[in-house]
């Protein structure tokens, strides 16, 4: 298989790639993960091929059925002849570090090539779960899934930054799921566009979808004052009943209704622009960030500064100083 | 090259075929998260070909495979030949927990199953075995 080897033609592996082969696309995903060296040439070559999937983030709180009611999505969609690659992120262990990723158990899909699911775990990297799920996006999106769904617990900061990588977000409240001033709180409403009432079969579901349309109308009405913008998106509240398929066709038409708002509005033109944005600065970053690694470890690494620090021969500021002097001295005339 | 010190080790916790006990699949999947490895777990009831597609689609280092019925015989190879077939058995570790006879062990090693592990074996054994023969890869 190509795309194994450190000295891997990236042409090789994106060929194999766009060829539609299961492996490479796996390895690659892994590669994003561990950050190879040598994914990199891959990605840029590969993200030109990217633009044309349609991307999904779907989130919510544990136990909401986001696993449920993305199965169901994959379903559907297969049904309209589209194929659909799944990105599901699960909370690595604070302790261990290792994780139990549980979205395989509801897909049964024997030998369908037209559906791809992945697990990703969040590693514990503030902010790198959000690049390294972005890329894997790019590789879904280029790859040749129309469909590119991104499954979340929405429970920080972490995930609203995963589902950023996507075009349209639906976000999953459960009936019943705490008082007016837990919606308040849940910050991740406000990055929905799409409400999901999931369970909707229970009771209390319709107490729900009335909150949330008070929230919404609120809302509006701050965004009204604000700016007299007449193309705002108003997301609208759908309910499913995921373990059955109720609803599936309705929040499908709700996403479809929210792409093709997008596009009238060239709201892909500008969520594309921050995405790039989002990008460019991550790679500087991380860029940036191993550069200062080099230096440090050239300087003796932390443990030899926090020993002199210690020592009282220096103290933290001016040990920075002295690694990020230099390279100012260099940038100045750039 | 990337060792699997510097990264999490990537399992695929597996029942197969019609055997619907899965609580020693859930103490392993419990134990290897503890670890610090990333699990992914298949749920019931899967087919040979299911399992085969899940460990590459997930690319897993290690597939354990959970069987209790006793139709290892047949679902076991069933695997193997599969993950043959795509290129990925190099790759991949692969056991085997559960009820197996002494003699159907041995086939399966013959096979290419790394280790067996019955009934009641400690967990740190199971997770000390795969840190020590989990393939490196790039």
């Amino acid at each position: 298989m190509p795309g194994r080897g450190e000295n891997v033609d990236p042409d090789a592996v994106v060929d194999a790639l766009l060829a539609g082969d299961e492996r490479t696309l796996a390895r690659v995903i892994s590669r994003i993960e561990n950050r190879t060296e040598g994914v990199r040439p891959v990605l840029a070559r590969l993200s030109r091929h990217a633009g044309e999937a349609t991307v999904i983030g779907i989130t919510g709180a544990p136990g909401a059925g986001k696993s449920t009611l993305v199965d169901g999505l994959v379903d559907a969609y297969r049904e309209r002849d589209l194929t659909v690659g799944v990105l599901a992120i699960d909370p690595s262990s604070p302790y261990s570090g290792g994780a139990v990723l549980g979205d395989r158990i509801r897909m049964h899909r024997d030998g369908d090539a037209g559906v791809f699911v992945r697990s990703m775990s969040a590693r514990g990297r503030l902010g790198g779960l959000s690049r390294a799920a972005a890329e894997a996006v790019t590789v879904l999106d280029a790859a040749g899934f129309d469909v590119v769904l991104i499954e979340t617990v929405g429970a920080g900061q972490n995930e609203v930054d995963v589902v950023r990588a996507a075009d349209t977000v639906a976000v999953l409240v459960q009936p019943e799921s705490g008082d007016d001033v837990q919606l308040l709180k849940a910050g991740v409403l406000e990055i929905a566009d799409v409400f999901v009432v999931n369970k909707a079969d229970l009771e209390g579901a319709s107490r729900t979808v009335a909150r949330l349309e008070e929230m919404r109308r609120l809302r509006e009405r701050a965004t009204t004052d604000r700016s007299s913008e007449t193309d705002e998106w108003t997301p609208p509240i759908v309910e499913t009943v995921a373990t059955t398929g109720t609803g599936i066709a309705d929040l499908i038409d709700a996403l479809d209704a929210h792409r093709n708002h997008l596009i009238e509005t060239d709201g892909f033109a500008t969520t594309a622009r921050s995405r790039h944005a989002a990008t460019i600065r991550a790679l500087l970053r991380a860029d940036l960030e191993a550069l200062l690694e080099t230096t440090l470890e050239r300087q003796g690494g932390i443990d030899g500064l926090v020993r002199r620090v210690e020592a009282g021969e220096t103290d933290p500021y001016a040990a920075v100083e002295s690694m990020v002097a230099p390279i100012e001295d260099c940038l100045e005339d750039r | 090259m990337h060792t699997t010190a510097d990264r999490p080790i990537r399992c695929l916790i597996a029942k197969v075929g019609l055997d619907g006990h899965d609580r020693g699949a859930h103490v392993i999947a419990r134990a290897f998260r503890d670890a610090g490895f990333e699990v992914v777990y298949s749920g019931l009831h899967r087919s040979p070909e299911e399992i085969v597609r899940a460990a590459i689609q997930e690319d897993v280092d290690v597939l354990g495979i959970s069987i209790l019925s006793g139709a290892h015989d047949t679902l076991v190879p069933d695997v193997i030949e599969g993950l043959r077939k795509a290129g990925a058995f190099a790759d991949t570790l692969v056991l085997v927990g559960g009820i197996v006879p002494p003699e159907d062990e041995r086939r399966l090693k013959e096979l290419g199953v790394a280790e067996v592990f019955g009934p009641g074996t400690p967990t740190g054994e199971t997770v000390a075995f795969v840190r020590e023969h989990v393939r490196e890869r790039v």
